[in-house]
């Protein structure tokens, strides 16, 4: 395992005022997840669950309030990978808004050498030719080297941040949202400008986005992600033809499909729980119609979804649903056209 | 992956008026400019004029009107000349002034700098430090510093830098605070760098305009501050020449010889004044606001300014409901023009859900702009065309008429709820508003009213939401409340503009759920501005393609989505991935579209299309109708048989 979460919670605010105490949010809740060297995770999740702080964490952005991040089985609370470099030159990230993550009053040269001269102390000769590969890396041309950022488009300065990441030659890339901002043709060209790096560079991604049939083009493994906590996890491949949890059959009902008249709102309107006084039990319930007692009174934990020796796909998927959606894959699964 | 033809034609960088026309522009600060300008240079030159000593006494001339031969302002009660010491004097203030002012920046700046950066304890401690500073009277501070240091000038010099560092450490560290936060400095620490390298090289950079635009505003008051210092003896000693203390001197003579008091006076005038406007003509031009021209206001209505005008709607749209007719909207911004709209025709029937699909840039949202006048001007002008609503010509009718017609009979839904939601108003009190500004109701009658339009979009508990601010809503809720708004006077079109892109899909499911409901309950018709092919599959019957700011498609929207004709619908609908097609590889249309203000002659998607020959790069293609069901496209070489493209 490349990159192992372990129990990973992350709360904010907390601690002592003058006149009390300030009330706890629970961004994320007692995440475990693993990777695999060249694999792509892909977390999704609605607005509000957690995603973003997740990522920072993996990243050193943020610190966890407790639980464990190991990469390659050591811990990285100190900041440093096992081989006693800074973290970010194992671990990049890739922001959501490419254009307001680049200094404007910086030219993209300065940007891009930033990360080689004090991450992998390279001299000035190796940087040049360094810059020269990075920009055919991501397909831009050299001369827009001494340009500012506002003179690009969207998908421009997206490949440049992507550059910017590259350049500390990462084994781990973090993106959050990466495309989203973009229009849906540079979407694309984005999308295989990643696929295409991390098939040449041997590259490890923890993908997040909102966008359900963004995460199922790229991610191996994908896990959902609900008020904080990750309600199910399973292979890319199958996991949205057979969601088990009610929130992941929600959210493939409610994406709309080019050619089809086919999602169903929630009849009523539905909200996230109120983050600063969470509901004891499964955080979902309010919004599910499965939802029993024992839902209401205690948080499921994480679990093998399927126990059954015989099915090839046990182990492999895990959700966190007392009652989990039966296998009807003609109703939930997402339709072919 | 084509990103050389992507970067081949690079649009050239929009040409604004530069810095020094923008400040010319601005007449005062001109004026004052070359007052200080003259100021500063012959004071600079005092040693080199052909003066006396300003410090050489000669009673037996004392007080010596102006005017007189050997003494051009006169002497004062020491014989001494006014012209030589004034030169002398504004020198000294004018040093003074500038390296307090250098003094109170350089240490106030850091202050500020550190304190926004490092947040936490070190902020507090740091941030209540200046704040006992501010709980004394400057001038008292001031004083007690003289008091304690003793009279001189160099010492009134730290008194006042010393007053002056809170006003930059405040305005610094308000503007770093929000800097910090920013993803590029988030980016710079995973790049590797230190706090101090982040402070230095990637915040400073972007505080400096701010800087410079607090010491610009600030000189001219530390001028004064120092000429008060010494008008109370306790700046520059005798027989220094200093502003301050010429006035102080002169104070006391000012009925028998007002001259001695007037002149030094006038300079101090005419020095503040000066760097004062400077001060305001370079901070109007380093607030990146006002260089982009938003604070501007913009005219009631879009600016209308077209050749020729028909008479009527054309025959197919004598009974539409909402048509528009050869459309042409621009943005002139300097020498450049930006054709945003080229040549759009669309056509609304009642109860019809007509989605203009394209991406950013393409004209879409002008385009439902235009037909209110929304569009701002200066910059934005409309050159051509009819907006016909019920057969009248929106682009015409008096702006009494069109402001009924906003809101009232056309209503609009905007992408981010949060910013079309005043954030200082409850939500219902918004809602009642828009109900007010139409119709002459009772304060009860609108309260209902109020009441049922919350309950019809469903907002749980209306009763208690009716006082709740718009940041005590989630973005659904919010949204759910604009659609109140907007249907708050039985519209009869509603333009929605990317209602649901800024929500999450679960919400935005609910949303179009929402729609498609009240539009059918309420008889409205929809023009619904996405960029989703699958949001125009759920809601829209028909579909108007953009791209570059014409029409390159339309017709209803199942075949074109199933059976696309223009090149470019094809690829917008293949580059998006979909749910439960994995493996599917996703065909990205190569480069950009092309910069509106440099059209290519022909299709405008030409040099991104594979099945482009050179007849698609010479003159006009046409919309060209496919078939009898309302299909049009734009393509001499249509992926669709059935039709003949033009040309």
């Amino acid at each position: 395992m490349l990159l192992e979460v372990e129990n990973l919670t992350r709360q904010f605010g907390g601690g002592r005022t003058l006149t009390g105490r300030r009330p706890v949010v629970h961004a994320v809740s007692d995440i475990s997840l693993s990777i695999d060297e060249g694999r792509t995770l892909g977390v999704v999740g609605e607005s509000g669950c957690g995603k973003s702080t997740f990522a920072r964490m993996l990243v050193g952005l943020d610190q966890p309030t407790s639980g464990s991040i190991r990469l390659a089985g050591h811990d990285i609370r100190g900041g440093r990978s096992a081989d006693g470099r800074p973290l970010s030159a194992t671990v990049q990230y890739v922001f959501q808004d490419p254009v307001s993550s680049l200094n404007p009053r910086k030219t993209i040269r300065q940007t891009l050498t930033a990360p080689m001269r004090h991450l992998l102390k390279m001299d000035a000769g190796q940087r040049e030719r360094r810059l020269d590969e990075l920009m055919d890396a991501v397909n831009l041309r050299p001369e827009f080297l001494d340009r500012y950022p506002h003179e690009f488009s969207g998908g421009q300065a997206q490949r440049i941040g992507i550059a910017r990441a590259l350049a500390a030659e990462p084994r781990i890339l973090v993106l959050d949202e990466p495309v989203s901002a973009l229009d849906v043709s540079v979407q694309a060209q984005v999308l295989n400008l990643l696929a295409d790096l991390k098939r040449e560079l041997g590259l490890t991604y923890v993908f997040i986005s909102h966008d359900l049939s963004v995460i199922e083009s790229i991610s191996d493994e994908i896990a959902v992600m609900y008020f904080g906590r990750v309600v199910e996890t399973g292979p890319g491949s199958t996991m949205f033809h057979r969601p088990r949890h009610p929130y992941t059959g929600l959210l493939l009902r409610s994406a709309p499909v080019p050619g089809q008249r086919r999602i169903h709102g929630e009849p009523k309107p539905a909200e996230l729980p109120n983050p600063f006084d969470p509901p004891p039990g499964c955080a979902f319930a309010a919004r599910c119609e499965n939802a029993r007692d024992d839902c209401r009174a205690s948080v499921p934990p994480l679990d093998i979804a399927t126990p059954d020796a015989a099915d090839p796909e046990s182990g492999k998927a895990h959700v966190a649903c007392y009652h989990p959606l039966a296998e009807k894959p003609d109703k939930n699964a997402p339709p072919t056209p | 992956m084509t990103a050389a033809a992507a970067t081949a034609k690079e649009p050239p960088r929009a040409r604004r008026p530069g810095a020094w026309a923008l400040f010319a522009n601005n007449r005062l600060a001109a004026a004052g400019l070359v007052i200080l300008v003259a100021i500063v240079l012959v004071a600079l030159a005092a040693p080199l004029l052909p003066l006396p000593p300003p410090d050489i006494t000669d009673p037996a001339n004392r007080l010596i009107r102006p005017l007189q031969e050997g003494h051009l302002l006169g002497t004062d009660q020491l014989g001494r000349d006014l012209l030589s010491r004034l030169l002398y004097g504004t020198r000294m203030s004018l040093a003074v002034g500038v390296s307090a002012t250098l003094v109170a920046a350089l240490i106030g700046s850091l202050l500020g700098l550190i304190a926004g950066y490092a947040g936490g304890r070190t902020d507090n401690v740091l941030m209540r430090g200046i704040d006992m500073l501010m709980a004394f009277p400057y001038i008292l501070l001031a004083l007690a510093i003289v008091a304690v240091l003793g009279p001189g000038l160099m010492n009134a010099l730290y008194a006042i830098a010393v007053v002056n560092i809170p006003f930059f450490a405040r305005n610094i560290r308000g503007i770093t605070l929000g800097l910090a936060r920013r993803e590029f400095v988030d980016a710079a620490r995973l790049s590797g760098k230190s706090n101090v390298a982040i402070l230095g090289t990637e915040i400073l950079p972007n505080v400096l305009p701010t800087i410079v635009i607090t010491m610009s505003t600030t000189v001219g008051w530390m001028i004064l501050e120092t000429a008060g210092l010494s008008f109370l003896g306790l700046g520059a000693q005798p027989p220094q020449a200093d502003l301050g203390s010429m006035l102080g001197e002169g104070r006391k003579l000012l009925f028998n010889a007002p001259h001695v008091s007037i002149i030094p006076g006038v300079m101090i005038f005419a020095i503040v004044m000066s760097i004062n406007l400077v001060g305001d003509g370079i901070r109007d031009l380093l607030d990146p606001r006002l260089r982009s021209g938003a604070l501007a206001r913009p005219a009631a209505r879009t600016a209308v300014n077209r050749e020729s005008v028909a008479d009527a709607p054309r025959e197919e749209n004598a009974n539409a409901l909402l048509a528009l007719e050869g459309l042409n909207t621009r943005f002139e911004v300097g020498d450049e023009i930006y054709h945003a709209v080229n040549e759009v025709d669309l056509k609304l029937n009642a109860e019809d859900c007509l989605g203009v699909v394209g991406e950013s840039g393409s004209g879409k949202s002008v385009t439902a702009m235009s037909i209110l006048g929304l569009v701002p001007t200066p910059a934005g002008r409309i050159v051509g065309g009819r907006v016909n609503f019920h057969g009248d010509d929106l682009l015409s009718v008096p702006l009494e008429r069109l402001r009924t017609l906003r809101g009232g009979a056309i209503a609009c839904i905007f992408q981010d709820p949060l910013s079309s939601l005043h954030p200082l108003f409850p939500v219902g009190e918004q809602v009642a508003e828009a109900i007010r500004a139409h119709q002459p109701l009772s304060k009860e009658e609108v309260r209902q009213r109020t009441l049922e339009l919350l309950q019809l979009v469903q907002i749980p508990n209306a009763e208690q939401r009716l006082s709740a601010y718009p940041h005590e809503l989630s973005g659904g809720m919010r949204q759910r409340v604009c659609i109140a708004m907007a249907l708050a006077n039985d519209p009869e079109v509603v333009i929605a503009d990317e209602p649901t892109t800024a929500l999450d899909v679960t919400v935005q499911a609910q949303m179009l759920r929402l729609l498609n409901r009240l539009r059918r309950e309420r008889n409205a018709a929809v023009l619904f501005i996405t960029h989703d092919f699958g949001v125009v599959s759920e809601i829209c019957d028909r579909v108007a393609v953009m791209y570059a700011g014409r029409i390159v498609e339309t017709g209803p929207a199942e075949d074109v989505i199933h059976a696309p004709a223009h090149p470019y619908t094809r690829k917008l609908i293949d580059c998006v991935p979909v749910l439960g097609e994995q493996d599917r590889q996703l065909d990205a249309i190569p480069g950009l579209p092309p910069a509106v203000n440099r059209l290519p002659e022909g299709c405008a998607f030409a040099d991104r299309c594979d099945r482009a020959r050179d007849d698609c790069r010479v003159g006009n293609v046409e919309l060209a109708a496919l078939n009898k069901e309302g299909r049009a496209v734009r393509c001499l070489y249509p992926l669709v048989e059935g039709a003949e493209g033009s040309g």
